[in-house]
């Protein structure tokens, strides 16, 4: 029986569980986007793991925000959707 | 025409009128009773039992007796309350009614207006309704634990956000429940004025709190304070909340002893309140998103008022551009406090001097224009200032004279030294005489606040805003609403 309630403070996003998406079986033809969040040496980072990511034959395309204080605005984000498969992102300081 | 009564056994003059009742229905005029507490009074008038109240707050009774006219279409024509004889002879067109009672007794306060019963018939009736999900507990479980099981907690425990007392510390504004207050980071996710209020019941605030969080809010959502970067920054950095001017005062709030740490419900419900949203609307969660490598306590709760007792001192709010007399708050973004212990310095020179020593420390003695800071200034250290007649200018100018360092002392590997200002900062930021400022344009805030007994002011460090300082500000606004 129930004749306690509250009100939920949150998102109310909790009950609907969003199921990751499984990961390519092969990185053939696909497309990896290298997205600097901005931060001191993140382009350091993405300038030592770019070589190897196109030695496996995989395409690259480099992104960065403007900040890595706000969160990316939404244009940075369709970008990266129109034109990459996958994400790595730098957060390196 | 037809009457309206409302009455209550427990009221002297409902009981002196109640023999006026059956005369006016004894004249043949339409009239029904309603009684609040006893179902059987006024014996002999078959009254109708108001238990839930609700036709009383419908009528929007304040005071009973209440006598209404109300005419054929259902429309009030007029209303009388407590007993008086002229009145009551008026509105029921009856001459002589009252005869041998005195002419006039106050009437009591009615149930539905006892204090704390308005909102609970605000509910109850669905003039106030609430819109977030509902959250049922089963009877054997203790709603702490559902708050915890459910990931809405700090750590600490909550006060459990039921429809009443959500509905309370909605009166605390004149805002609607609906009202968006602004996209809370990190997921950005619309906060209403409703979201905020049932985490400012589990955080503990007063309704009269709940401007000064909403204006918190806000300010802390404006862009330049970045609070995105804030909660999920490495740093230990948390929002710390600086509220001035007469709000401050009316809900009780601690400047004085022990103003930055524990005991006043004011300053610690408001800073909880305002992290709770973070956490619970904004999805903003330790070990989450929120990076912090050590965190300080102060990421909890960290909220204070400034001390405006003395005239001569320019309150902080006021400093950065805000009326006189205006309420404000400032959103800092806050490391831990660090003590300044100087019982020695007797002169304002002596202390800036001394304080500028122990500011340079902040993030570290060799990094300039790197972070921001608070300076928390004791009454006992203000009183050297003062009786040297010095105010907020001339410390502020002292302050900035006395945080100059040659640059070159300071470059990366001087002194063998790895940590320093780079040759690019050295090159922006070096002045004419070779000099270094430790702090940008407007990185360091000073307040007063605390007790007295002790040579000791507080210093908190804070994060990285400066060294993006362009874009990260500390934030002042003036609160609207109080």
């Amino acid at each position: 029986m129930t004749t306690y309630t509250m009100r939920d403070p949150t998102a109310e996003t909790a009950a609907v569980l969003r199921e990751r998406r499984p990961p390519p079986e092969s990185l053939v033809g696909k497309t990896v986007a290298l997205l600097s969040i901005s931060k001191e040496r993140s382009d350091e980072f993405m300038d030592a793991l770019e070589p190897h990511i196109k030695a496996a034959g995989v395409k690259t395309i480099r992104f960065k925000k403007p900040t890595h204080t706000k969160p990316a605005p939404e244009a940075l984000l369709q970008d990266i959707v129109e034109q990459a498969d996958l994400v790595i992102e730098a957060l390196a300081d | 025409m037809r009457f309206v009564a409302v009455v209550k056994e427990d009221c002297p003059t409902c009981v002196l009128a109640a023999p006026m009742l059956g005369a006016i229905r004894a004249a043949g005029l339409p009239l029904e009773v309603w009684t609040q507490d006893n179902p059987a009074f006024p014996e002999g008038l078959a009254p109708l039992h108001d238990a839930d109240l609700l036709k009383s707050h419908a009528m929007g009774v304040e005071i009973v007796p209440t006598l209404a006219a109300i005419d054929d279409s259902g429309h009030e024509q007029a209303r009388v309350f407590g007993w008086n004889a002229e009145d009551w002879q008026k509105i029921t067109g009856l001459n002589g009614l009252g005869e041998g009672l005195p002419v006039n007794q106050p009437g009591c306060g009615a149930l539905n207006v006892a204090p704390g019963m308005l909102e609970r018939l605000q509910l109850a009736s669905g003039e106030v309704k609430l819109q977030a999900r509902e959250i049922a507990v089963e009877d054997d479980i203790d709603p702490m634990e559902v708050a915890y099981d459910r990931g809405w907690t700090d750590g600490l425990p909550i006060t459990p956000p039921t429809d009443l007392r959500v509905a309370r510390m909605l009166t605390g504004t004149t805002r609607r429940a609906d009202d968006i207050v602004g996209l809370i980071p990190p997921n950005l996710v619309p906060c209403t004025v409703e979201k905020a209020a049932i985490n400012a019941v589990m955080a503990g605030c007063r309704p009269e709190y709940f401007p000064v969080l909403l204006g918190a809010i806000e300010t802390a959502l404006q862009p330049e304070f970045a609070m995105h970067g804030l909660l999920c920054t490495l740093a230990f950095s948390g929002p710390l909340v600086i509220v001035n001017g007469p709000v401050s005062r009316r809900i009780g709030m601690n400047s004085g002893g022990n103003a930055l740490g524990q005991g006043n419900r004011a300053n610690a419900t408001i800073g909880r309140a305002f992290q709770l949203i973070i956490r619970n609307v904004g999805g903003g969660r330790p070990q989450e998103i929120d990076r912090a490598c050590l965190g300080q306590p102060g990421k909890y709760t960290f909220c204070f008022a400034e001390d405006e007792s003395d005239e001569g001192w320019m309150p902080l709010s006021e400093a950065r551009g805000v009326s006189a007399g205006k309420s404000a708050v400032t959103m800092f973004h806050a490391d831990g406090v660090t003590g300044f212990v100087d019982q020695k310095s007797r002169t304002p020179d002596e202390l800036c001097r001394s304080l500028a020593m122990q500011l340079w420390s902040v993030n570290h003695p060799r990094l300039a224009r790197w972070g921001n800071a608070v300076l928390v200034l004791s009454p006992n250290h203000y009183e050297i200032l003062r009786a040297g007649g010095w105010g907020r200018a001339e410390l502020e100018a002292g302050l900035h004279q006395a945080l100059k360092r040659p640059a070159k002392e300071l470059l990366e590997g001087a002194g063998g030294h790895p940590l320093g200002i780079t040759p690019a900062q050295a090159d922006e930021y070096t002045d004419a005489d070779g000099m270094i400022d430790k702090f940008h344009p407007g990185g360091l805030l000073i307040v007063r606040a605390g007790g007295p007994g002790a040579l000791m002011s507080g210093i908190i460090g804070g994060w990285t805003g400066g060294r993006n300082n362009k874009e990260v500000r500390p934030v002042t606004r003036a609160l609207e609403e109080v």
